[in-house]
């Protein structure tokens, strides 16, 4: 029998006209409004494809939940640094890797372009801009994802033979990312600048930085990135857009190895000064070891849970535990909403790019923004719409993530497992915190602001996997 | 006996100020003796040997390593107190966070995820995509107010099925009434509460009701809504059998009333044979239609909701006796001065045509049983005309003219002019859903035909009832004096209106 009778009151969910809920209200009953509209704008192939995976909820729960586990026990350290023509399986001289899913040269937006010029030309491929369009229109290079890789770059996420990258070990499940060496801001290799300035850096980084940062990192014996990016979430950083803390962090434990291993103090001065100089030093750490983190994810049959959001500055593309970990599933990347530096407009804007959403993908970033208060307003809101933003973030997440938790939510953990179905049936987009590049090559950032991936990108991975376990 | 435990987590960062707070918590579990969580910092490993919460282990660990250290006794066990320290870690106790204010919620799923204690989901959107919301709400354990309408049979009666087979109430498609545990849901009356309890597959019947019981003394237990197609051969009366067992079964009810437009024969006589056997307490019934029916053991047939309500008022005060009504009415012929029932109530409407196709000739509705009494345009004026102005024909793309009564306005002017209108009968609903002051709306209106008629001669006869109690928000004491202002009669009842009107003809 029914027991609604039996209760003590009434508690009301209301989806529809919302004077319902307001009468109950008046009543002194609870009523909880829902800002309905109709699921996935009524497409039916998507309202299938739900009901079939609704069908297997068990499973896909279980398969989620083992997904979460795996991402919580990854224990990604900082070990090394080298060029990554010698640590990155299968990389090659004339192989240049991007962010984002896969694109060809024609395609690509003008900081992309720029960065890989940049990259022809620091690997000596070509001697001048002409010459390395020419080569590459030739066919000569070969462009792959960094993802592609186990590698991460923030923005055009250029990524050539003999940049060093740093080394990140997942020492629970054995495995190894990469990510470059972060330039600073102004002009830099990955907003599509590649003038004499910042090839001069690249080698500087490469020839210098790299030697002095390898001995400092050996004689660490690895440094824990997980427990800095925690530490750095309780002291205003979302570890995406504000890396202040967590450099400093980084910065207060490197520079003593820095010290100890290297007895050139010219050297010792440059390298603590670069790194010093950089708040989002510690981005480039941030962000190989989300990728490792989300890498003991992958190919856990069932799991509808996101591993890899990424951006070309043409597409947005994601991968999804369950589905095959070469598979995009892509959209097209959307315009960031934000703040410009003086003297730029949205018309100046390129598309959302870069693979730094890997941040957002392990619940940091713009599902953490409720915690940095003092960026808030950089990506265009208040405290509250702040909080509000990373409290929304759980209805799309499978699981909270204790390790990294947030003091403004009364240490609440960060919404950690993106689900595909949870992102379509709640109509909540993931929020990423992201810096805005101009769309010609080489003037830099000009803004930063929160932006969503597309739904197609959620759309197009629930098709593929209905289709993967024939539901 | 002590049992004593030291358990260590490498590499799993904690803000100290968090864990003081939950070793505090932890501590005062009842079967805790002692706790202490902890970075293992050189300072807190002392603090552990303090209180023999030390090892060999711990001694190793460093301060990035959490120690996770307690001694208790059998009365809670090792794995309920790491539950609620991971909970705790997670920020998921219910001493932590307690924000759910200003979250948004996409999904009924997500909502209930934060409202446990949730039992009923309001649902009223538009009717092709309610039957996926309706689904998941059950699948949530949640009863279902059902607004939305063109629902199809089909799906009402497959979310029927799964209702029953999980113990929840589907209330509709197309329900707009009704009152649980002391509240009312989208179109109700504020009534006192009491011991009578009514299923309906009717909303306007069921407000009646309700207002009525409260009008003569009585008072409201609960009122389930089943949507106006339950008690059809398809659906079998699903509901109706539902809610008439959980009102059977809930001890604030004492007396049951049932309302609905007539159910298929089959139904009727499922519905009677489960009151003879399942049901130990006074059933009273109206059902809209002239067949009539006969009292037996403990039930009890009305001709009219005031009958109705009257006899289940008596009956929960033990008053046994007849209530008289309607039966000495002669039958009337009339020509070219008619009845125009301009109604925003369905139930209401059919009260209306059951009584009158009874006592004068040529009597037209919209909701006719008989096929020959059908109005042949429901746009055009003709005889007796009784409309139900809630129907679909009205109502395509606009609101229901309970909610916008400004849909009758222009009607109420074109019978003012109609010289064959001589009685234009109105209703007004109050209460939670309905418009905020549906007099006051129309109260200019009925001026102007006033006005309008007199220029052309003839006078207008306004019968009005205004549904609701003095407690409803829209004050029907001030509405009703507004009518008497202008001109109107006002009735107590709707079958007082549609004797009134009755009796002003011819």
């Amino acid at each position: 029998m029914n027991n609604l009778l039996k209760a003590e009151g009434l508690s009301v969910i209301n989806v529809g006209l919302k004077r319902f809920a307001d009468d109950v209200i008046s009543q002194g009953k609870e009523a909880v409004k829902i800002d309905w509209k109709p699921l996935a704008n009524g497409r039916k192939d998507i309202l299938d494809a739900l009901d079939k995976v609704d069908g297997i909820k068990e499973k896909v729960a279980k398969a989620n939940k083992e997904v979460i586990d795996r991402i919580k026990k990854s224990k990604p350290f900082l070990e090394d640094i080298d060029l990554a023509i010698n640590v990155i399986e299968g990389m090659e001289k004339n192989l240049i890797l991007h962010a984002g899913p896969y694109i060809t040269w024609d395609k690509m937006c003008g900081p992309m372009k720029g960065a890989i010029i940049g990259a022809v030309l620091f690997e000596g491929l070509a001697a001048s801009e002409s010459e390395a369009v020419k080569l590459i229109e030739g066919g000569n290079i070969k462009f792959a994802p960094c993802h592609e890789y186990n590698a991460v770059g923030p923005m055009a996420g250029v990524l050539s033979a003999s940049m060093p990258v740093h080394i990140i070990h997942d020492r629970e499940y054995d495995r190894y990312s990469y990510c470059s060496v972060n330039e600073g801001l102004g002009k830099v290799l990955r907003f599509g600048a590649y003038s004499d300035e910042v090839l001069a850096r690249l080698s500087y980084l490469k020839n210098e930085f790299m030697p002095v940062m390898k001995k400092a990192i050996k004689e660490s014996g690895g440094i824990d990135i997980k427990l800095i990016t925690a530490q750095a979430l309780q002291m205003g950083d979302e570890c995406h857009n504000r890396n202040k803390a967590a450099t400093s962090l980084f910065y207060k434990q490197i520079s003593l190895y820095i010290v100890k291993t290297e007895s050139d103090f010219e050297k010792v001065q440059k390298a603590l000064a670069f790194i010093a100089g950089n708040d989002h030093y510690f981005l480039n750490l941030s962000m190989p070891a989300c990728k490792i983190m989300l890498k003991a994810g992958e190919n856990i049959e069932y799991s509808t849970i996101v591993n890899v959001m990424a951006r070309n500055g043409v597409e947005f593309g994601i991968k999804v535990c369950g589905l095959d970990s070469k598979d995009w599933y892509t959209g097209a990347s959307n315009y960031i909403k934000g703040l410009y530096f003086p003297g730029y407009s949205e018309e100046d804007a390129c598309p959302d790019i870069g693979d730094s959403a890997i941040t957002e993908t392990m619940g940091i970033g713009g599902f953490a923004m409720g915690g940095a208060p003092a960026i808030v307003q950089f990506v265009g809101g208040s405290t509250d719409d702040a909080i509000a933003t990373s409290k929304r973030m759980y209805s799309i997440t499978t699981d909270l993530n204790a390790a990294y938790s947030l003091p403004v939510l009364n240490f609440k953990g960060s919404a950690l497992g993106i689900d595909i179905i949870k992102v379509i049936e709640n109509d909540t987009l993931p929020v990423i915190n992201t810096g805005i590049a101009h769309k010609e090559a080489g003037v830099g950032q000009i803004g930063a602001g929160i932006v969503n991936p597309p739904m197609e990108c959620f759309y197009n991975a629930l098709l593929a996997y209905v289709k993967r376990y024939n539901l | 006996m002590v049992n004593k435990e030291i358990i260590i987590r490498k590499n799993a960062y904690f803000d100290s100020v968090t864990l003081m707070s939950i070793s505090a918590d932890i501590k005062g579990l009842d079967g805790v003796i002692d706790s202490v969580v902890s970075m293992a910092t050189p300072m807190n490993k002392e603090l552990l040997k303090r209180v023999n919460l030390f090892s060999d282990e711990v001694d190793k660990c460093d301060e990035y390593d959490l120690v996770i250290a307690f001694s208790h006794d059998e009365t809670i066990t090792k794995e309920a107190i790491l539950d609620y320290l991971d909970n705790a870690l997670n920020g998921q106790n219910e001493n932590a966070a307690g924000e759910k204010t200003d979250v948004v919620y996409k999904s009924i799923k997500a909502a209930k995820k934060d409202n446990d204690n949730a039992n009923m989901a309001i649902i009223s959107v538009p009717g092709e995509h309610a039957k996926r919301e309706v689904m998941e709400a059950l699948k949530q354990g949640l009863n279902v107010m059902l607004f939305s309408d063109n629902v199809t049979l089909e799906d009402e009666i497959e979310l029927k099925k799964y209702a029953v087979e999980h113990e929840l109430l589907v209330m509709g498609p197309d329900c707009g009434t009704a009152y649980i545990n002391g509240t009312g849901l989208c179109f109700a009356n504020r009534v006192n509460d009491g011991v009578i309890g009514i299923a309906g597959a009717s909303g306007t019947g069921m407000q009646e009701l309700m207002v009525l019981v409260d009008k003569y003394g009585g008072g409201i237990s609960n009122a389930i809504g089943v949507g106006g197609r339950d008690l059809r051969e398809e659906v079998g009366g699903l509901m109706m059998m539902e809610a008439l067992k959980m009102l059977n079964a809930d001890e604030k009810t004492r007396v049951i009333l049932m309302v609905s437009k007539v159910p298929a024969q089959s139904v009727s006589e499922k519905l009677l044979k489960l009151i003879k056997s399942d049901i130990n307490k006074p059933v009273v019934i109206y059902y809209a239609t002239d067949m009539t029916f006969s009292n037996e053991e403990n039930i009890y047939y009305a001709k009219s909701l005031k009958e109705a309500a009257i006899t289940a008022v008596n009956i929960s005060k033990n008053i046994y006796s007849d209530v008289e009504e309607l039966d000495a009415f002669e039958r009337k012929n009339i020509q070219g001065k008619y009845i125009r029932g301009l109604y925003c109530g369905g139930t209401l409407c059919a009260e209306a045509y059951y009584f009158l196709r009874n006592h004068i000739n040529d009597v037209r509705s919209n909701i006719a049983s008989h096929d020959e009494e059908k109005v042949k345009d429901a746009f055009v004026n003709e005889g007796n005309m009784l409309l139900d102005m809630g129907d679909d024909l009205f109502t395509q793309g606009r609101p229901h003219p309970m909610i916008d009564p400004t849909l009758r306005l222009d009607r109420i002017m074109e019978c003012a002019t109609d010289k064959e209108t001589k009685v234009i009968l109105l209703d007004f609903e109050l209460g939670y859903g309905s418009h905020e002051d549906p007099v006051g709306a129309t109260i200019d209106t009925i001026l102007k035909a006033h006005k309008a008629a007199e220029e052309i001669g003839k006078t207008l006869i306004f019968v009005t009832y205004v549904q609701g109690t003095g407690k409803d928000f829209q004050n029907k004491f001030q509405s009703e004096k507004l009518l008497k202002e202008a001109g109107c009669i006002v009735c107590e009842s709707n079958i007082d209106a549609v004797v009134k009107a009755y009796e002003m003809i011819g």
